[in-house]
């Protein structure tokens, strides 16, 4: 069993970060949230009406042989969305992450961080209420995956949206999140739960700032603890 | 730049070569022309039987076509329908291997038994050729990226939109290279099935040619048939690979060239 007891709350509007190793189910949760993997027990309850979703995976998931414009229009075509109102969407969508100039080009024309940004272009494509984001920018260098949170934070500020967002990164959980729920492994549960009440816009300054620094040795300790918990048992 | 130069010139010098010394040979030996003709008869028996051996060559081509068209549909709606069922396809694929291991040369003269010629050759043209396409393009239907499935799932593609827009593109690539060996095929399934009918002498297509030549001696005659089936192989081929790059240059590895 992946997950034992998992009892997770998420507030409309808010960005939560699951923090934890590898093999905690941090990715499983997620999948359950998705609608992608059933738990063996328990349910997951919506607000009423709040349902629609945005998944955004480790890799880019992509189609190579779908021009960028079309990869995002996907999850609208799926649903047989009227054409010219679909292509409105996708262009604004492409605008929000920069990637109006590459609508035409082919998923491999475009480096691994544009990638990333075409595929949460596509997550966002439906107005989804709740936004899963799966280690999204794992692979990416760091430069790239600094200018992602920025712009990832400007989104979330603009659109409301809710985030869940899955990372390894003690680093990424603190500057993204309001909140930190950070998880252990072996079965995966909750250990703690960590509020990041530092205000937004969140920019370079505060990255560098000493109450960021402060922020991430707390959750650090937090998560060695949730270590040091699977050591135990 | 010239690495592509050499890699048309060093073929063509080596024809060359080849073909001088199998000239001088033939010469300075003094082989008779049954035995071995020298590389210019060969070229006028060309010229001269040109209009036999053109109309045999199209009355192959025909049937060569025939079955890759055959095999192309087949194969694809088969490894489709596989996708969609696995009942069919543990039903099914075994028989399909039973086919395609079953030397075809065995199986030609059966099928002439039962068959009109032209359908038996067909037919011989058809099961060697639907092989491949039905092996590849399976092959590429049930290895698509489980994240895009996963993303089709959360979006609640139906069935079809799974099999249009997400299975069948991802697949193209290998089941453009199970047409573009099911092409060759082809045209080997409708010689070997010629060459079983020969002795029927029913037929009229370039492979029967080559086998009528032969029992009269025509030696010069066989080696122009044969060159002309080379050359239709070799068009085949190259017409596929064409086929092939043209649908996947602008998406897929295989097609584009790697920056040094």
């Amino acid at each position: 069993m992946a997950l034992a007891g998992l009892d997770l709350d998420v507030r409309v509007g808010e960005f939560v970060s699951l923090l934890g190793p590898s093999g905690c189910g941090k990715s499983t949760a997620l999948r359950i949230l998705a609608g992608l993997s059933a738990p063996s027990a328990g349910a997951v309850a919506w607000p009423q009406g709040a349902r629609r979703i945005g998944f955004v995976f480790q890799e880019p998931t992509l189609m190579p042989w779908a021009t960028v414009a079309a990869n995002v229009a996907l999850p609208l075509e799926l649903a047989h969305a009227d054409r010219r109102k679909s292509h409105g969407a996708v262009q604004q969508c492409l605008a929000r992450v920069g990637l109006t100039d590459f609508a035409g080009a082919y998923p491999r024309a475009l480096s691994g961080g544009m990638k990333m940004r075409a595929s949460i272009s596509r997550a966002l494509v439906t107005e989804p209420d709740l936004l899963l984001m799966d280690e999204p920018f794992a692979a990416l260098d760091e430069i790239t995956r600094f200018r992602l949170n920025n712009d990832l934070l400007g989104l979330w500020q603009a659109l409301g949206r809710t985030v869940v967002f899955v990372t390894h990164s003690v680093f990424e959980s603190v500057y993204l999140s309001q909140r930190i729920l950070v998880m252990g492994p072996r079965p995966g549960r909750v250990m703690a739960e960590i509020a990041i009440p530092a205000a937004y816009p969140r920019d370079e300054d505060f990255r560098t700032s000493a109450e960021y620094a402060g922020y991430c040795r707390q959750v650090a300790q937090a998560l060695a603890a949730a270590m040091v918990g699977e050591r135990a048992t | 730049m010239s690495e592509r130069i050499l890699r048309v010139a060093l073929p063509v010098v080596l024809l060359a070569l080849a073909v001088a010394a199998w000239a001088a040979v033939v010469r300075i030996e003094a082989i008779p022309p049954y035995v071995l003709p020298s590389p210019g008869l060969v070229a006028s028996t060309l010229v001269a039987d040109g209009p036999l051996l053109m109309h045999s060559l199209w009355v192959t081509l025909v049937t060569t076509f025939e079955g890759f068209a055959l095999a192309a549909i087949g194969g694809i709606g088969l490894a489709v329908l596989f996708s969609q069922s696995r009942a069919v396809e543990y039903s099914l694929y075994p028989y399909a291997v039973i086919l395609q291991v079953t030397p075809v040369v065995a199986i030609a003269p059966l099928l002439l038994i039962y068959l009109p010629q032209p359908l038996a050759v067909l037919a011989c043209a058809w099961i060697v050729a639907f092989f491949p396409v039905l092996a590849n393009t399976t092959l590429g239907l049930s290895s698509v990226d489980h994240n895009l499935l996963a993303l089709f799932e959360l979006y609640k593609a139906s069935r079809w939109q799974l099999l249009w827009r997400l299975k069948l593109p991802g697949a193209l690539p290998q089941m453009l290279t199970g047409l573009r060996i099911a092409g060759g095929l082809s045209l080997i399934g409708a010689v070997v099935a010629e060459i079983a009918a020969g002795s029927a002498g029913a037929g009229s297509g370039l492979a029967y040619r080559i086998a009528e030549s032969g029992y009269r001696l025509n030696i010069p005659r066989m080696f122009a048939a044969l060159l002309l089936l080379s050359v239709a192989g070799v068009c085949i081929y190259f017409v596929l690979s064409f086929l092939s790059h043209l649908m996947l240059r602008r998406w897929h590895e295989s097609a584009i060239a790697r920056e040094r």
